[in-house]
């Protein structure tokens, strides 16, 4: 008897709930009128940030290529005369990319970057895929300080092996002196 | 001669306006559920479609229509195409029975608002019930998709375990109108609708009524989350749309016969009959989706456990208080 009192007890909570449920106001976000701020690490449409000081980041290293799960992104390597390697061409199939982020990750130099801007839908497939000039932007992006050619350890115009940020000079391989 | 097409010239139109006003109703029903099921879980529920979502109902229609209607290969082809219509056909064909008002005189004949009063009313609503179970279960095994299969299956245990309690619910109600009659028993309610004296039996009746139109907390024939959509998995476009209408026509019908047999179907004070009948429909209706809104779905034994350990037992010894009362 007990358990049927409980029973009918524990269905009228539910019953009430959801009828107290019909007057609180609904907590739905209305989307295309209200757009709620996303976290500035949620990932949607892909970047290329540039160097503080203006610079292409991207150095054509394929790493992103590589670990792309679903292959969308693809480039051609080319070096400037003083060394620097860039992107010929640079192409990301948006139409394929399942927004994983890995790129970012593999990336040594910081310079592809999924940003929040998630609203890339398009009619015509064919304009989902990007090309170099539709990805490069004028920012630095979530890194801002980063420099890759400081850190790199190459000769840079800036200065020779070893005179950059926290590097040391070069082992002097000639000598077996620690 | 000319007696015989007014009549049924009459027939006709009461045909026409029931059907339609039926038909329009269950597609606002089904506005009306999503509207109120959303405001029940926190939503806001279709509100693109017109001022309150209220074109949603005809949007749908016409995504529905214009749909491709696919019939798997593996199918049986003939049963495949019947199953959704004798699920609509015989949820629209209980109506013909159900009073919506006292009879009215035009131009000098008298008019009974009801399509049909047969003395048999009651046993032509559960044969009618009953065969719409025959839709469930053949659309569900001529789909040939194993979902479809354990969906049509349990749709035809379910309703035809709880056909039973729903027919002996209602026999201390025969047994006080002394009618098979809709039209008798909503008279017989004049002075004092039945749910006063046969609390039991309205319960048991409400109960198996929404086992028998597959709502939640009995829906387990097209289980979304175990069986995909039951035994409709299969169907597309309009054919799905039959069994939508059918699902929702039924729910009408059942509230309409909870208000003939237990709430004085079309009487009541100040207002016409049809009004009246219409507020008792939409009130079951809105307590059936407050239900949904509310319990979680029955495992399949406890589903048969309430119909045959508790229902029909309790259904039958109302029977036999009922019939010791009378005799007193």
């Amino acid at each position: 008897m007990a358990d049927l009192f409980d029973g009918i007890k524990a269905i009228g909570t539910g019953f009430s709930t959801t009828f107290r449920h019909l007057f609180r106001r609904p907590i739905t976000e209305e989307y295309p009128e209200y757009k709620r701020v996303l976290p500035e690490r949620s990932r949607a449409r892909i970047i290329l940030t540039r160097n503080p000081d203006g610079g292409e980041r991207c150095v054509a290293c394929y790493l992103c290529s590589a670990v792309c799960p679903v292959s969308c992104i693809s480039m051609q390597s080319a070096e400037r005369p003083d060394g620097h390697r860039y992107a010929r061409w640079f192409r990301i199939n948006f139409g394929r990319c399942i927004y994983c982020g890995l790129c970012e990750e593999a990336c040594p130099t910081s310079a592809i970057q999924l940003t929040p801007d998630f609203e890339n839908c398009r009619q015509d497939i064919l304009s989902l895929v990007f090309e170099k000039e539709d990805l490069l932007v004028d920012h630095c992006g979530k890194d801002p300080e980063y420099n890759f050619y400081r850190h790199a350890g190459v000769a840079t115009p800036d200065g020779g092996k070893g005179e950059h940020i926290g590097e040391d000079a070069p082992v002097n391989i000639k000598s077996n002196l620690p | 001669m000319s007696n015989w097409i007014a009549g049924f010239i009459v027939l006709m139109v009461k045909i026409a306006v029931v059907l339609g006003a039926l038909l329009l109703s269950a597609a606002y029903l089904v506005w009306a559920e999503r509207k109120l099921l959303g405001r029940l879980q926190v939503r806001l529920g279709p509100n693109r479609a017109g001022k309150f979502g209220l074109l949603q109902p005809i949007a749908d229609a016409l995504k529905m229509l214009c749909k491709e209607d696919i019939v798997p290969s593996a199918a049986d082809r003939v049963i495949f195409l019947l199953a959704p219509a004798v699920v609509a056909l015989t949820a629209l064909l209980m109506f013909a029975v159900v009073p919506f008002g006292p009879p009215i005189v035009l131009w000098g004949r008298e008019v009974p608002q009801v399509v049909s009063d047969i003395n048999v009313a009651l046993l032509y609503v559960f044969a009618l019930s009953t065969l719409g179970v025959y839709g469930v279960a053949l659309g569900g095994w001529a789909s040939n998709s194993k979902f479809a299969l354990l969906g049509g299956i349990r749709g035809a245990a379910q309703m035809i375990s709880y056909e039973l309690a729903l027919g002996l619910s209602l026999i201390p109600v025969v047994m006080m109108a002394g009618s098979f009659s809709l039209v008798d028993i909503v008279n017989a309610q004049a002075e004092m609708p039945y749910i006063v004296f046969q609390p039991v039996a309205f319960a048991i009746f409400v109960i198996a009524a929404m086992a028998e139109s597959k709502r939640i907390p009995f829906d387990l024939p097209e289980a979304e989350n175990e069986l995909g959509a039951g035994f409709h998995t299969e169907y597309s476009g309009m054919r799905f749309g039959l069994f939508f209408i059918g699902e929702y026509v039924h729910m009408q019908v059942l509230g309409a016969l909870t208000a003939v047999f237990f709430l004085g179907g079309w009487r009541g004070p100040l207002l016409p009959g049809p009004i009246w009948l219409f507020i008792k429909i939409i009130l079951v209706a809105l307590i059936m989706i407050w239900i949904r809104g509310t319990l979680p779905r029955l495992r399949y034994d406890q589903l048969m456990a309430l119909g045959w350990k508790v229902l029909i037992p309790a259904s039958l010894v109302n029977i036999l208080l009922t019939g010791a009362f009378l005799l007193v």
